[in-house]
C-alpha cells in the first residue's frame, strides 16, 4: 500500500501541495509535515505526504555504502 | 528519478552481496531474518534478493500485508454492510477480492452492492458529503502508516458535522505483533527488517524494546535493493558483535521519534485495543479503536452487524505463512489451484501478499 518513491513538491496551497513524479502530478494533503518548500521531496501515502526526505541523510548513507568497498 | 537510481546501482549491490557472503562465514548458526512490511516483501522478490543470500541466511516474510492480516470475520461484516439498502461501502482497492466466509466484496459489487474504491480516505468523506441520504462506511484497515490519515479524515468529518460518514474499525499496530512473534519459540527470528513507512510515523525508537528485551536486532530499511542489502549486512554485523540494537538505515525518511504531528492526530482519535489477526488470532493491544469522543463514527455503534458463523478455508496456509512458519512452496494449492487470477487466500489476492509475490518472482 506504500509508494516508496519520493515525490517533488511543485506548489504549496495551504494544507495541500501539488507533487510530481516525472510527468505525473498529484494533489496531496501536507498537514502532517511541518515546514515544506518548493523543490523538497516527500513520501506520499494514500493522498497524504507523511514525511519530508532529508537530502543530507540520503547522501550520507550513500557515502557510507560507497566507502564499504 | 531522484534518490532511486542512486540506491539501485549494480556495483554497490554486487559489493554488498560480496560483503554479506564474507561476513556470513562468521555466523555461529543459521540465521532467520523476517521482514514485516509488504512493500519490502515485494522489493525482495522483485530484485531477487533471496537468491543472493548465502546458504546460512534465510529471509522470511511476516504479517506485513494489511489486507492479508484482516480476519475473515471483518470481510463478512463488510459484505453484510454492503448489502444494506442505504449503505455505500468505501474501501482501498486491495480489499475487493479478499475471500470472506462465503463471498467477496468483488462478487457483491458484481451483484449490485454499492462498493466504491478509493485511493484516499479523504475522498470517501467527500462521497458522504455528496450523498447525504446515504450512509458511507469506510473500511479502516492498515497499520500506523495509514491510520493517521483515517484519523485526520474523521477529525475533518467531526469539524464539518458530517453525520453520514462511518468507519468499520480494523486498523492494527506493528510493534505488538513483532513482540508476539519474538516470543514464539517455533520460529526463532534472529533479526527484523522493520517496516519503512510504519517507522516514518512511529519512529526508530519505538522498536528499542525488541533488542533490549528479546536480544533481536532491528533494522529500519529503505525499499531499494542497495537499502535492503546494506540493512542485511548491518544486521549480520550486529549479530556477530553480539550487540543487538535498532539500526536506522532509512535515515533519509525515518526520524528517531517519528512524525509527531501524525502520532498526535492518530492518538487523539484512536486508542489501542485487542485485535484479531488472520491466522494468528487475538493479540493484546495490537489494534486500534475509536476513542469515546469519536465513537459516533464507528458503524458498529450505529448498526448491529450479526455475521453468524465464520468459515475459514482449511486448505489455505496463509495463517502459517503470515507467522513465517511456512512458505508458499509448502502449500499444496500454490500454483496448481491458487494463483492471482483464482486466489484461494488473501496472501495470493493482495499485490503485497507473500504468495502473490512468490508467484510473480520466485517460482521454481
Ligand atoms: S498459495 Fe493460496 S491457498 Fe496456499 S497459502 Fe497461499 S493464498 Fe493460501
Amino acid at each position: 500500500m506504500c509508494l516508496a518513491i519520493p515525490m517533488k513538491v511543485e506548489k504549496i496551497m495551504g494544507d495541500f501541495a501539488i507533487v510530481s513524479i516525472g510527468k505525473n502530478k498529484r494533489k496531496v494533503n501536507i498537514s502532517f509535515i511541518g515546514k515544506l518548500k518548493k523543490g523538497d521531496y516527500v513520501i506520499v501515502h494514500a493522498g497524504f505526504a507523511i514525511e519530508k526526505l532529508s537530502k543530507t541523510d540520503a547522501d550520507e548513507t550513500l557515502k557510507i555504502i560507497e566507502q564499504l568497498k | 528519478m531522484k534518490y532511486i537510481e542512486e540506491y539501485r546501482k549494480t556495483d554497490l549491490q554486487k559489493n554488498l552481496v560480496k560483503k554479506i557472503h564474507k561476513i556470513s562465514k562468521k555466523l555461529k548458526k543459521n540465521i532467520i531474518l523476517m521482514e514485516v512490511c509488504g512493500t519490502h516483501t515485494v522489493s525482495i522478490g522483485r530484485f531477487g534478493i533471496r537468491s543472493l543470500m548465502p546458504e546460512n541466511i534465510k529471509l522470511i516474510s511476516g504479517p506485513g500485508c494489511p489486507v492479508c492480516v484482516t480476519p475473515t470475520s471483518y470481510i463478512d461484516k463488510a459484505i453484510l454492510l454492503s448489502k444494506m439498502k442505504d449503505v455505500i461501502l468505501a474501501t482501498f482497492g486491495d480489499m475487493l477480492r479478499v475471500p470472506g466466509s462465503f463471498s467477496s466484496l468483488e462478487k457483491e459489487k458484481a451483484n449490485g452492492s454499492k462498493i466504491f474504491v478509493f485511493y484516499s480516505p479523504y475522498d470517501a468523506l467527500k462521497l458522504a458529503e455528496e450523498n447525504l441520504d446515504k450512509i458511507v462506511v469506510f473500511l479502516s484497515i492498515g497499520f500506523e502508516t495509514t491510520t493517521p490519515l483515517i484519523a485526520e479524515t474523521i477529525k475533518i468529518a467531526k469539524e464539518k458535522n458530517i453525520k453520514n460518514f462511518f468507519i468499520l474499525c480494523g486498523s492494527k499496530l506493528i510493534p505488538p505483533i513483532m513482540e508476539f512473534l519474538s516470543q514464539d519459540k517455533e520460529i526463532e527470528i534472529d533479526g527484523f527488517i522493520c517496516p519503512g513507512h510504519v517507522s516514518v510515523i512511529i519512529g526508530a525508537n519505538s522498536y528499542k524494546f525488541i533488542p533490549d528485551k528479546y536480544k533481536i536486532p532491528c533494522v529500519i530499511s529503505g525499499f531499494e535493493p542497495v537499502d535492503i542489502l546494506f540493512s542485511i549486512y548491518l544486521i549480520l554485523k550486529s549479530l556477530i558483535n553480539d550487540r543487538p540494537k535498532v539500526i536506522n538505515e532509512y535515515k533519509r525518511v525515518v526520524r528517531d521519534n517519528g512524525n509527531i504531528i501524525a502520532q498526535q492526530v492518530l492518538y487523539s482519535v484512536f486508542e489501542p485495543s485487542d485485535s484479531e489477526w488472520r491466522g494468528i488470532g487475538n493479540v493484546k493491544n495490537s489494534g486500534l479503536r475509536l476513542r469515546e469522543e469519536y465513537k459516533e463514527f464507528d458503524i458498529e455503534e450505529k448498526i448491529k452487524i450479526n455475521i453468524g458463523e465464520v468459515k475459514e478455508k482449511k486448505s489455505c496456509f496463509c495463517g502459517e505463512i503470515l507467522k513465517g512458519k511456512k512458505i508458499p512452496f509448502d502449500c499444496p494449492l500454490f500454483e496448481k489451484i491458487c494463483n492471482p487470477s483464482n486466489p484461494v487466500g488473501p496472501c495470493m489476492v493482495s499485490f503485497e501478499g507473500t504468495c502473490s509475490t512468490y508467484y510473480k518472482y520466485e517460482r521454481r
